[in-house]
């Protein structure tokens, strides 16, 4: 039966405009990968508003590809660079750089584009097999169990997160609370405006995603005063095809890689961990650990694998539960909805042309990906050797356009600023901000989910632990809530030393 | 390090203050069919309130000694942010002014930006400066027909 489906997707996902489309998508996507400031979620942001006219399947792959480019993107300028365009590429810089700087560029991107490619490959087999299923099982959740996977979804922020948690939390709440000013659906009644007009259409978290993560990341990196100089870069046919004759040695580490990123990335968050985990487990398996870090190409197959896998991993609940695993995703989802679509369960009874569509682009896109970013990586690193006092400027322009894009409102290109200087103070002070955009995106949803629970329950909160599915979910989330506050306590008891090696911040 | 943090906190503590004052003027209990407007909010709030007390208690007692910033490092973001501002005043600002539209504001942006912080030669600086925007007019306004402020330069040229 999945297998039908798929084919019905491919015929959707293989004309020849929605093929152009995904080219478009992944050129677009490197080039944003690529570029300071721009990453996947607030490329797509950007871009989304380039959306409303097209049909909600060509619309979904555009922005799906160049999500999957903004992935590739990041391993360029990891390796030739130093410089890690998304958290989920540090790791891959810890061996791509060094290789980069002994002259093995071309190896060290062709291992890095491959073994992305893998783990993508790997999770979207998985998914094809595992959406509909997932589906099927959410579609008979009533309110209680979406409110208990929002739950889960924060909770794994903040217990699995690193970094402060109780800053984590922050961020929800204050995601939450800037998702109910305006008015409220339900009563009709206005919140939290206090008599200012321009409050009463409430906060785009697409505006906030510009801002936070667009402005505030070229703060930042202004700041940072960083110079792009960067390895110099050829990729010859012979080079790729060597490569490629030693990558199938480090099988067991696709494997693990793309297990590791699989389990890790449709839970929120969990690409950057993935990476650094994977790292770690290759090296400790490694025969010549003491190469890690030195330029080993295992180093590079490793955290990139994983990364894609998790990447990709986080479009499933955002399919199948209409919840996004990452911000990317959230501004896919706000995507859905002004496309007209209804996200979460009912997209495969309702729009299986649209579902379908999208899974077998993700193959078409994957396949399109590797191919033109190994074709074209000396034109997307050229990009990095613009001059920085064009480049900063253009980019807030595009930011300016895209967030004035959205409801065509003046007032949107000065929240953008706002939220870019809230950006740059967060990320200095190790707020995370994808926590906060998710609770921004999804504050309607845990609003209405937690009303109607309670009316179902006539105010109980007993409701989200009594029933079987909600319960679990539940416990798991309050497990990972009092997480932080277990742990140091569990160190004490079994005599080991505070602290510990630190979870990379998201 | 350690002010900000303390600051922060603090607006985080006042932010939760002024929700909790409109989330009791709507009501944040149980209403005729169900929980009143104020609910959520109110909620929220009060465990943000929580949430930044802790934090508060929690930069008071760190003994970071590290500056926020150093003033060197944070007069580029300064120059970044001022003429970022000055755009967007250009384009359309606040009250009863018309501004120049969002193409001839980001002409003037860009060009000033490349000479005050590039150094730039003026025949790079005037050729980005027009060409940029002008192919920004043609993707966004002729081909995905998405409007963006407009102002005497379009309309002089008929849009």
């Amino acid at each position: 039966m999945g297998l039908e489906n798929l084919f019905l997707g491919f015929q959707i996902a293989v004309t020849p405009f929605n093929l152009f489309i995904a080219v478009v998508g992944i050129l677009l996507g490197t080039i944003i990968g690529v570029l300071p400031g721009l990453g996947g979620a607030n490329g797509v942001a950007i871009l989304l508003p380039l959306t409303f006219s097209m049909p909600p399947t060509s619309a979904i792959i555009l922005l799906t590809c160049i999500y999957w480019g903004a992935l590739f993107g990041g391993a360029i300028t990891s390796v030739l660079f130093n410089i890690p365009g998304e958290p989920w590429s540090v790791a891959t810089t810890f061996d791509g750089y060094p290789l980069a700087k002994a002259g093995r560029s071309g190896e060290a991107l062709t291992a890095a584009f491959t073994s992305s490619f893998v783990g993508a490959f790997f999770s979207i087999v998985l998914i094809t097999f595992f959406a509909p299923i997932l589906a099927e099982v959410a579609l008979k959740f009533g309110p209680p169990e979406f409110f208990a996977i929002q739950l889960l979804t924060f909770s794994s922020f903040v217990g699995l997160g690193g970094g402060n948690p109780l800053k984590s939390l922050a961020t929800i709440l204050i995601g939450f609370m800037l998702s109910t000013v305006g008015l409220d659906i339900v009563t009709g009644q206005l919140r939290l405006t206090y008599g200012f007009t321009d409050l009463m259409k409430g906060f785009d978290f697409i505006i906030a995603v510009i801002g936070l993560f667009g402005i505030g990341e070229i703060l930042l990196s202004v700041e940072e005063g960083l110079r792009f100089q960067g390895a110099k870069t050829e990729m010859k046919l012979r080079v790729v095809l060597d490569t490629w004759k030693i990558l199938p040695r480090f099988y067991r580490t696709f494997v693990r890689s793309s297990i590791i990123g699989f389990w890790m990335g449709f839970k929120p968050g969990g690409a950057t961990p993935a990476s650094f985990m994977s790292y770690a487990f290759a090296k400790r398996f490694s025969k010549h650990p003491e190469r890690f870090g030195k330029g080993e190409l295992e180093g590079i197959v490793a955290p990139e694998t994983a990364a894609h896998a998790a990447g990709v991993a986080a479009m499933l609940p955002m399919i199948t539960l209409g919840i996004p695993g990452s911000p990317t995703a959230a501004v896919m989802l706000g995507g859905l909805i002004i496309w007209g679509l209804q996200p979460g369960p009912m997209l495969f009874v309702d729009n299986p042309d649209f579902v379908w569509g999208l899974i077998a682009s993700m193959y078409t896109g994957n396949v399109i990906g590797v191919l033109i970013v190994l074709a074209f990586v000396p034109f997307f690193a050229a990009i990095l050797r613009i001059p920085f006092a064009i480049l900063t400027p253009l980019i807030v322009v595009i930011c300016a356009i895209g967030s004035y894009a959205v409801h065509n409102s003046m007032i949107d290109i000065w929240y953008m600023l706002i939220f870019g200087v809230i950006g740059y103070v967060f990320k200095k002070l190790d707020y995370p901000l994808a926590p906060f955009v998710l609770a921004l995106v999804l504050g309607d949803m845990a609003e209405n989910a937690l009303r109607q629970s309670l009316i179902m329950s006539q105010g109980s909160l007993a409701i989200f632990l009594t029933r079987p599915i909600s319960g679990v979910i539940t416990a798991v989330a309050i497990f990972f809530f009092v997480m932080p506050v277990l742990t140091p306590w569990w160190r004490r008891m079994r005599g080991m030393p505070h602290g510990g090696p630190e979870s990379p911040q998201l | 390090m350690r002010l900000l943090d303390l600051v922060t906190a603090a607006v985080l503590m006042l932010l939760g203050g002024i929700v909790i004052y409109d989330a009791l003027r709507l009501g944040a209990g149980w209403g005729i069919e169900g929980p009143q407007s104020g609910f959520f909010p109110f909620w929220l709030a009060a465990l943000l309130g929580a949430v930044s007390l802790v934090l508060l208690v929690q930069a008071w007692r760190s003994a970071s000694v590290e500056p926020f910033v150093t003033r060197d490092r944070f007069i580029p973001v300064l120059k970044v942010l001022g003429p970022l501002a000055g755009f967007v005043v250009l384009t359309d600002p606040p009250g009863p002014w018309s501004g120049l539209g969002l193409y001839v504001a980001a002409g003037l942006y860009l060009g000033f930006y490349m000479r005050w912080v590039g150094r730039h030669d003026w025949r790079t600086i005037v050729a980005l400066a027009t060409v940029i925007p002008v192919i920004s007019f043609l993707i966004f306004e002729t081909w995905f027909l998405v409007p963006m402020p407009k102002g005497p330069v379009e309309a002089w040229f008929g849009y």
